[in-house]
């Protein structure tokens, strides 16, 4: 299971090199060794900066000034959040377009330590306008996100996973909340790899259950519809990043309207154990028995 | 009556001067401002291959040194890319030209800037975009010699030597402006990274455009347009001019 997604990457982006002529990838020395058939043939545009994430985001800025494609590559805390500044003013300033593929989300790395995780990737950078943000819970989705992108000049960040759901959940392309199941007592929206585990955890709740592999922008209009003979929607927000990473945007598409809400994600307080990535779900109350506990509890209280 | 190539350039610099006088507001940066004419209106008169119509095959220019943008804006204005009158609402709420250019309010600007240290990580990726896409236009990047403290300019310099850009041109305004020095020199750090390198008088047209059309094949170029400390400036405070 491990590594399945950043596999999939390497193999897709490399056959679309072939097919897509400005498209380039830029590494900074993380995954360059797997692009290098791929460089070998197209060495102008399947480019390795070193460890130079600074750079890697400009660089992307700058090759889509001139008409390319860029799709740059990390690990997610040295793709996101150590060139921040770089996003904001070479992206999103400029009004330039790239794709930004990361893998190693929140714990994946569990036992790096957290100089290794980034939990509140995503809430970092939905801080600024106009990025697509999607959070595959399959490799097949993962795939179908990265071919899209390719054929656009927009912002997009993929974030990949080491963990992943049994079976792809997402229409491709739609972007839109996928409902699983339908039920009265709650709402539960989970998103990307957190899935099974959701579905495990509620396998005997009458909860309804909405997936999502794309938080941004966050398919409201599905989630209204699902809660709109509700008085008091009751929802769970279940994240595999940082709790509550999504709770504005679940708050706004239900407007006007009183709403009670539970987020559940990666608590901000920084988890000083190693060990798997599994053993940090349980810690964090994200694996199928914590969910249950957590849901049941939220279900029951009134 | 304007008759040598001498008496052309001064009557030239002089009317940059004149606009430049127009854009009130910012005398912060009027230094800054002042420092970079003589340099970009050789590049930008002699031997940049742009202009408003100009296609895909052009050069494109970087101001990365951002702060004070009165001769950038006083040379598009001449050179026909912004409308003279716009000079004399810089900064206003409504103005296309804010003390920082922005490439999305003026066409004929090539980056937003006004942050030190992203022009040139900009220039190296928009250089291999075109060595990618089989395009010949060059990249140049104006940049001010307290902005080279910025670390992501490191990252940058040291990568566009290994990969050879030499389509990638660098001037560097030196107005000995850097808090605290550099040293070594600060050609040094292009160099060692396998640059070519040269330091001119920053106010010396002639030098400027020897300087800015020298073979260097196989490298990236520098360019150091020396202007001197125009005042005394230690501890200043700021560092980017």
């Amino acid at each position: 299971m491990a590594g399945m997604m950043r596999q999939r990457f390497v193999d897709v982006t490399s056959e679309l090199l072939e097919t897509t002529g400005n498209l380039a990838v830029l590494t900074a020395d993380l995954s360059a060794e797997m692009f290098s058939q791929a460089r070998a043939r197209h060495p102008e545009r399947v480019i390795n900066v070193g460890i130079r994430e600074q750079l890697l985001i400009s660089m992307a800025g700058g090759m889509s000034l001139v008409g390319m494609r860029p799709i740059a590559h990390s690990f997610a805390p040295f793709l996101i959040e150590r060139p921040f500044e770089q996003i904001k003013l070479d992206l999103n300033h400029q009004g330039t377009g790239a794709v930004l593929v990361s893998a190693g989300a929140s714990y994946d790395i569990a036992s790096g330590g957290r100089t290794h995780q980034s939990p509140g990737d995503v809430a970092l950078l939905s801080t600024l306008p106009d990025w697509t943000i999607h959070v595959p819970g399959h490799a097949d989705e993962a795939e179908a996100m990265l071919r899209d992108a390719a054929t656009r000049d927009d912002l997009i960040y993929i974030r990949l996973s080491n963990q992943s759901n049994r079976q792809p959940y997402a229409t491709p392309g739609s972007g839109c909340l996928s409902t699983l199941r339908a039920g009265e007592q709650a709402t539960v929206i989970v998103v990307g790899p957190l899935c099974d585990a959701v579905l495990e955890a509620t396998a005997d709740l009458d909860v309804t259950v909405l997936y999502a592999a794309t938080v941004r922008p966050f398919d409201g209009a599905t989630l209204r519809q699902a809660v709109a003979d509700q008085a008091v929607p009751r929802v769970v927000l279940v994240e595999p990043m940082l709790e509550g990473t999504s709770s504005a945007e679940v708050l706004r598409s239900l407007s006007g309207r009183p709403v009670s809400l539970l987020p559940l994600g990666v608590p901000r307080e920084e988890l000083r154990y190693y060990g798997t990535a599994n053993q940090h779900a349980i810690a964090h109350g994200l694996d199928a028995a914590g969910l249950r506990r957590a849901i049941s509890s939220f279900i029951s209280e009134r | 009556m304007v008759t040598g190539t001498r008496e052309r350039a001064k009557a030239d610099i002089a009317r940059v001067h004149e606009l430049m006088a127009i854009v009130r507001g910012d005398a912060k940066h009027a230094e800054a401002a002042e420092s970079t004419a003589d340099a970009l209106w050789v590049l930008y008169d002699q031997v940049l291959r742009l202009s408003p119509d100009a296609g895909d095959e052009r050069d494109r220019f970087y101001l990365s040194k951002g702060h004070g943008p009165m001769a950038y804006y006083s040379i598009l204005a001449l050179k026909g890319f912004i409308d003279p009158a716009e000079l004399y609402r810089f900064g206003t709420f409504h103005s296309p030209l804010g003390h920082h250019p922005d490439r999305i309010k003026v066409p004929g600007i090539d980056i937003s800037s006004g942050s030190l240290g992203h022009g040139l990580p900009l220039a190296v990726g928009s250089a291999l975009g075109l060595r990618a896409l089989r395009r010949p236009g060059r990249v140049w990047v104006l940049m001010g010699d307290g902005e080279l403290d910025e670390g992501s300019n490191a990252e940058a310099i040291a990568y566009a030597g290994r990969a050879r850009l030499d389509t990638l041109h660098v001037v560097l305004i030196d107005n000995h402006s850097a808090t605290q020095g550099w040293p070594g020199g600060m050609e040094e750090r292009f160099r060692i990274e396998g640059w070519s390198c040269a330091r001119v008088d920053g106010r010396d047209h002639q030098a400027l455009a020897d300087a800015y059309r020298e073979e260097h094949g196989g490298q990236p170029r520098l360019v150091v347009a020396d202007v001197g400390a125009a005042s005394s400036r230690v501890n200043k405070g700021e560092g980017g001019s």
